[in-house]
């Protein structure tokens, strides 16, 4: 992955603006937008065919009538009324809302700082590429091998547990670092950070260093640096990011299940639940209220930037 | 990695304490990512007698061996075969939709926005959804799911939205003075593409390629309810938790992990063949 070296965006935007920005007419016949019109068909018919239509079955599914034996056309809101009446959907959307903040928060601090010490701190570009490769290296295998991996780590007689005890910190083994909230968090920050720090660093490898210069030069501050330069000018990459965490984690049912020891459960692990007992209309619902509210969520995020903007250059 | 060296001057001379903060920072979370992964590889080889924990009781390759007694546990064998297949499937066409969709994006064209939003759209919905609604989408049909036709669609939601992203990030590096050069000096629109445009974005395009291998090998959530009765690799490793733990599983993990290995330096030694192949005609030019 390239997203560490440093571009030359700045020089090529002088030469697109000098040449007029947009094409200049030459002996096509079309128009020039049906190339791009041809060049994006394959993509936006798969998209279309394979994740809006069936969006929009499942919510037709989510007004059908249901018994043990099948489905029926109709037009019911009682599906919508049971999920939304039920206490224990409140307490697993406020479970699934408390494990991404956390996880935002520390994938946040920790992607930023490593972004951060990667770009503007490491001079050599081949030390850099060699860093970015040992971050990205444990991506490479399966996220349920890196899940369970912790299993041996943190269990009772786990090697964490006898680090410690090695090195006196305590007498007897700690309980709660395996299937608890604190297992499930570490795991997900595991497996995630990396989507938080590979946005952020190529936000930050695009800001030129001549603009840090100045501000120094200027009798800026380290911290005015940071605060007025690096995070204004990263925010593209740490908004990515922020979409990236939070998404995965309300989307989770694995890593729940597996390093919660059955203590909570996630949104999607209920509705994986309805799905495997046939349920299709509530487990259609279900899906429903959470593409709205992932869907909320990240609208929200993409107010505070605009993404396309940044990105479709 | 990009075609033109630019050095900068060094900030300062000296490194700031928040250097030594940082790099503590750094190799703190390396030790965090590697830590458990090098105590699942150790207890592969666990001894026979031994368990899904410490301590390890003697040294053996039991469990590897294991992995390939036919129908012993699953035919992990197998999946990882049609893993493979599907991975690779997957890769080839992401890479020729997103690098065109990429170059697409070039320009403003009416609908882009709708495009843009769905990709973001695709990739932000949470992955089991996905996969319920083609399963869905299939039952209404009549149609049976399977690994080439549901489930390739289900990852492909997945890795082509990845893909346009990836190749926004290595358009936009991408100088468009040489592609305006060509045009001036005669070239037609496919030669430009053939002879410029293809070869400056390829390290990019083998960085998608890669990526989107990776996430369709890894992927379960949106395969599960998508992949009809024959397993992925993933989804042969899921049930194996759910049913029994040996350290089998850890075999598995340290096996897959070599793989992914070897395949990252293969592509890393090809990518610094060809750009030192570059290099050499550049420099001859």
């Amino acid at each position: 992955m390239s997203v560490l070296t440093a571009t030359d965006s700045r020089s090529a935007a002088v030469i697109q603006s000098a040449s007029g920005g947009v094409a200049r007419p030459r002996r096509r016949r079309m128009p020039a937008w049906s190339v791009s019109w041809l060049q994006v068909s394959p993509l936006a018919l798969i998209l279309f065919a394979l994740f809006a239509l069936p969006t929009v079955l499942f919510l037709v599914v989510s007004f059908y009538d249901y018994d043990r034996t099948g489905l029926y056309p109709a037009f019911i809101l009682d599906n919508y009324k049971d999920l939304l009446t039920t206490p224990a959907t409140w307490r697993v959307y406020v479970s699934s809302l408390k494990f991404a903040c956390i996880v935002w928060a520390i994938t946040l601090f920790l992607g930023f700082n490593i972004a951060y010490f990667l770009i503007f701190h490491i001079r050599s570009r081949m030390v850099r590429a060699v860093f970015f490769l040992l971050c990205t290296i444990p991506f490479w295998t399966s996220g349920i091998i890196r899940t369970i991996a912790w299993i041996p780590f943190l269990g009772r007689n786990g090697a964490f547990n006898q680090i410690l005890m090695g090195m006196g910190v305590t007498s007897q083994p700690l309980e709660f670092l395996l299937f608890s909230d604190f297992s499930v968090i570490i795991t997900y920050v595991h497996l995630f950070t990396l989507l938080m720090i590979g946005p952020i660093a190529n936000s930050m490898s695009k800001i030129d260093k001549a603009l840090v210069e100045a501000a120094v030069d200027a009798g800026a501050s380290r911290w005015a640096v940071m605060s007025n330069v690096i995070i204004p000018l990263s925010k593209t990459g740490i908004v990515l990011g922020s979409i990236l965490v939070f998404t995965q984690v309300m989307g989770d049912y694995f890593v729940v299940k597996q390093m919660s020891g059955g203590q909570s459960a996630s949104i999607v692990s209920m509705l994986s639940n309805e799905i495997s007992t046939m349920q299709y209309p509530p487990a259609s619902a279900n899906a429903m209220v959470l593409v709205v509210f992932v869907a909320f969520l990240v609208a929200m995020m993409m107010r505070v930037v605009d993404v396309r903007k940044e990105l479709v250059k | 990695m990009a075609t033109h060296v630019v050095s900068y001057r060094p900030l300062s001379e000296r490194r700031p304490w928040t250097f030594y903060v940082l790099g503590g920072l750094f190799f703190g979370f390396l030790l965090f990512l590697y830590g458990p992964m090098f105590v699942i590889y150790l207890l592969s080889f666990q001894g026979e007698n031994g368990g899904v924990t410490f301590p390890m009781v003697g040294v053996s390759t039991i469990w590897f061996e294991d992995i390939f007694k036919r129908g012993q546990m699953a035919d992990i064998p197998v999946s990882f075969g049609r893993s493979m297949r599907l991975a690779l499937v997957v890769a080839s066409l992401t890479v020729v939709f997103s690098v065109a969709a990429g170059l697409a994006f070039r320009r403003r064209f009416p609908g882009s926005g709708v495009i843009f939003y769905l990709a973001v759209a695709s990739l932000v919905m949470p992955s089991l959804l996905v996969g319920f609604g083609i399963g869905l989408g299939f039952q209404f049909l009549g149609l049976q799911p399977s690994l080439f036709t549901s489930a390739l669609g289900a990852q492909l939601t997945w890795t082509l939205p990845f893909g346009l992203f990836a190749m926004f990030a290595v358009v936009n590096r991408f100088n468009r003075a040489w592609e305006e050069a060509a045009r001036d000096l005669g070239a037609s629109s496919w030669q430009v593409l053939r002879h410029i445009t293809i070869p400056i974005l390829l390290p990019g395009i083998i960085g998608v390629a890669m990526g989107a291998f990776t996430l369709s090998y890894d992927e379960y959530a949106r395969t599960t309810l998508t992949i009809g009765p024959k397993n992925t690799l993933p989804l042969e490793l899921y049930a194996l938790i759910s049913s029994a733990t040996s350290p089998t599983l850890f075999a598995i993990g340290t096996i897959t992990t070599s793989v992914s290995f070897v395949a990252i330096i293969v592509t890393l030694l090809v990518v610094a063949h060809m750009q030192r192949r570059r290099g050499r005609t550049t420099a001859k030019a």
